[in-house]
């Protein structure tokens, strides 16, 4: 009896499935089941099928007490970026600026030192790890909560276009099935699963983001957290998880670490001294442009022409009207 | 026995001469308005049958027909009760035919005979001036707007009045001189508003160059207070633009009877549950809209996020163009609506976002069912966005900013060099305008709009040529990420 069987009638009967059911429902489809057909049709759609025997199944993945069936891929043809190393960063889609600010540098940093980053192409963290990771020309790896057809959010359309131009979307669910808030827990334990790392930016307390750290704890696997504002709702997840022994994440070394890479060197841009006097101050913490004005001792409008200067040589974000050091 | 008035319909701001003339014939008694009146114009049976029975004049017993020519136009208003009594009474050779026809008349009456004002008596007033004819016979308290107009008013109080005057058998009052009052309330002043420095620049460049500036920022962060205080900083009025100004409200009916010009730039912020018709002007005898009452000054719009959709695309045409077109059966009326746009809008829906001790509670779908409201082209047409995050509250006790005063002469003298010669293009602003294209998003229109905007801020240093520091200010001022950037 065949993974994809089971794969296919699980997502025929809308359930979640990764054992063999031994039931006659189960037997007659089996029985009834062609996979030749259904390959085909799925490589029509530009869907490979990795089942969890085939030697080209992630071991990591593998290695969880539930692995999937199998999984559904979509991408490059390459499906040796599933092998990693691998590094999930994920946080909650409502994200604060801070929060976006600190995942598209970690896609930035762990991406461009070769690992292949992992998350679940929602909004927010996810979709920022995934634009940092695709901006150094890094691999990223989406994981679904639907069947692999699905741009789930359509918003993220794009972004999952450019992610399986360079790596792979996956998801272990056939073409079809619908999302549901009840698979995305699911798929984060496919998330933790496949990374050897698991970064939580930021997360409220019963986040989803706090599921796949617990999944990657069982597991035995390494988690880190982003220190937060104590103040901060949408910190006490991350917050929480450091209290109860997560490794702090100050910076993208921390993990690169753990898997022996090396950051690649950040090269000082060059900026004019009154830039360089506001990039200074903002290495102390982030502020908004009249804190700078008062702080910098710059009347208004140097001090725009100074911030414009260090956003364009990429030493400074701005997000809700805050501007932070990169 | 015919006799006629001439007077003048408003179409807009346009006028239509209008000759009211009645007849009187033997028959039943009788009284009919002819012409294409509206309800208004035909209940002037009775104003007028009232104030000449009133005024101690003789209603004539006789069948009489008074037709408002061209019968096409169709006729709205009060307007016309004076002319159409006065016709009456010229008609029944109760005042001389000849003498009536060097004036031009405008008003509504009351039932005891008295005058009331009506809106438009500016342009009315210019139209009959145009067309030659030396004095207007209106209201006495419509008389120093009237004179506006450069014609000669003869004010008038009563029905009774006016035609003891045409009879030549008293003297018409002399009227009050427009404006011998002091000025107005003094302006809110930008003294007020402590620290937020950043915005304070954008709003002088703002006037300086006659952007559209959108503030965003949580609630309480002064962003309204800011744009309130945008015509204090702003050169005044020419004569001419005073007079565009009193034209509008005019017609509009929202003049004060003892200060008829406007003087100042008008300040419009309609809330935001505004139609479009309220907006931009409509009607079936279209009226000016909140776009064009701020015509020579701004409109604030608060809230901007949570205007309607098609009031908000309604607004692209006069931002484009400066001027309000609304297309009728009986034909076009044109407004000019040349303002200055301040919109000021929270960053999310619940007003959290960009406040640091508040947690913003939206859903994803909400915060960009949000964005998505406030479409690109419309984003497009500020040059400035600047978001206003909250100050903390040592910013709140530092010392009152700049006054408006120093800031407008500073205002004044950029746009004066503005208008002599655009400045210059320095070779490292070029070089950094072709880099910021690169790496920021920048799209066509947002290029253009950072070198607009640098061109102004070069002039308000009064440098000849534009930098590359003032360019790079003039990003800085661009859409930030959270509303979806470039």
């Amino acid at each position: 009896m065949s993974d994809l069987a089971l794969a296919a009638f699980a997502a025929a009967n809308e359930a979640h499935l990764v054992r063999a059911p031994r039931d006659r429902a189960f037997r007659t489809f089996a029985r009834a089941f062609d996979e030749a057909a259904y390959l085909a049709r799925l490589r029509e759609q530009g869907v490979e099928w990795i089942g969890r025997d085939d030697p080209r199944f992630p071991p990591l993945l593998g290695a969880i007490h539930d692995p999937p069936p199998g999984l559904f891929v979509r991408g490059v043809s390459d499906v040796e970026v599933l092998r990693g190393p691998t590094a999930a960063v994920v946080g909650a889609r409502a994200c604060s600026p801070y929060g976006s600010h600190v995942a598209r540098m970690l896609g930035r940093e762990l991406g461009g030192a070769g690992l292949v980053v992992v998350s679940g192409l929602a909004r927010g963290v996810d979709g920022e790890a995934h634009r940092g990771a695709l901006d150094t020309g890094g691999t990223t790896i989406a994981v679904l909560g639907c069947g692999i057809d699905r741009d789930y959010p359509a918003a993220h359309r794009e972004l999952a276009a450019r992610i399986r131009a360079t790596g792979v979307v996956v998801s272990e669910y056939a073409p079809g099935v619908e999302p549901a808030p009840w698979r995305f827990p699911a798929r984060n334990r496919l998330i933790a699963g496949l990374s050897a790392a698991t970064v939580v930016v930021e997360a409220r307390d019963r986040s989803g983001a706090l599921i796949t750290a617990d999944l990657a704890l069982e597991e035995g696997r390494e988690v880190f957290a982003v220190p937060g504002e104590i103040t901060s709702a949408l910190s006490s997840g991350t917050n929480d998880l450091l209290k109860l022994g997560a490794t702090p994440l100050t910076r993208a070394e921390d993990v690169l670490d753990v898997f022996g890479l090396v950051g690649t060197e950040s090269v000082a841009a060059e900026v004019g001294p009154v830039a360089a006097k506001v990039l200074e101050r903002l290495r102390d913490g982030p502020a908004s442009a009249d804190e700078l004005v008062r702080s910098t001792g710059l009347d208004a409008g140097s001090l725009a022409s100074a911030l414009t200067e260090l956003e364009l040589a990429g030493c400074a974000v701005a997000g809700g009207g805050v501007f932070r050091a990169n | 026995m015919l006799a006629r008035t001439v007077t003048h319909a408003l179409v807009g701001l346009d006028t239509r001469r209008v000759e009211v003339e009645a007849h009187l014939e033997s028959g039943l008694p009788g009284f009919a308005i002819v012409g294409l009146a509206d309800r208004a114009c035909q209940e002037a049976k009775h104003r007028v049958r009232s104030g000449i029975a009133s005024a101690e004049l003789e209603w004539p017993m006789r069948r009489i027909t008074v037709n408002l020519a061209p019968a096409g136009l169709r006729k709205e208003g009060s307007a016309f009760d004076l002319p159409i009594a006065l016709s009456i009474l010229a008609a029944s050779g109760q005042i001389p035919s000849d003498r009536l026809e060097e004036h031009a008349a405008v008003g509504e009456l009351a039932l005891d005979g008295r005058l009331r004002p009506v809106g438009g008596t500016l342009a009315l007033a210019e139209a009959a001036r145009r067309a030659g004819l030396p004095r207007i016979l209106c209201a006495a308290r419509s008389a120093p707007e009237a004179a506006l107009a450069g014609i000669e008013p003869v004010p008038v109080w009563h029905l009774g009045e006016a035609a003891a005057y045409l009879r030549g058998e008293r003297e018409p009052e002399p009227w009050v001189e427009p404006n011998g009052l002091p000025l107005e309330k003094p302006e809110l002043d930008l003294a007020d508003v402590r620290g937020q420095e950043r915005a304070r620049r954008a709003i002088e460049i703002a006037a300086a160059g006659g952007h559209n500036l959108l503030l965003a920022g949580p609630p309480g962060t002064g962003k309204t207070m800011l744009a309130r205080r945008l015509p204090g900083i702003l050169p005044s009025l020419s004569t001419t633009e005073a007079l565009e100004v009193t034209r509008i409200h005019s017609v509009a009916g929202l003049l004060a009877a003892d200060r008829p010009l406007i003087t100042s730039r008008p300040l419009r912020s309609p809330h935001y549950s505004a139609s479009v018709a309220a907006l931009v002007g409509g009607g079936p005898n279209p009226r000016p809209g909140e776009v064009s009452l701020a015509h020579r000054g701004v409109l604030v719009l608060d809230e901007f996020a949570e205007f309607q959709r098609p009031a908000l695309e309604a607004l692209r045409q006069p931002l484009e163009d400066g001027v309000v077109s609304i297309a009728r059966v009986g034909g076009r009326a044109v407004f000019p609506a040349r303002f200055q746009l301040v919109a000021a809008m929270n960053l999310c829906p619940c007003g959290a976002r960009g406040d640091p001790a508040a947690d913003c509670k939206c859903s994803p779908q909400r915060l960009s069912a949000y964005r998505d409201k406030l479409s690109r082209a419309l984003l497009d047409r500020f040059d400035l966005i600047v978001a206003m995050p909250r100050p903390r509250a040592a910013e709140l006790a530092a010392p009152p900013g700049e006054a408006s005063d120093a800031v407008r002469h500073r205002v004044a003298a950029a746009r004066a060099r503005l208008e002599s010669a655009r400045p210059d293009w320095s070779k490292e602003a070029v070089e950094l305008l072709d880099r910021a294209v690169e790496r920021l998003p920048l799209s066509g229109r947002g290029r253009a709009r950072g070198r607009r905007v640098a061109e102004t801020v070069a002039a308000l240093a009064g440098e000849a040529a534009v930098g590359a520091e003032h360019l790079g200010e003039a990003l800085a001022y661009r859409s930030p990420t959270e509303l979806g950037a470039p």
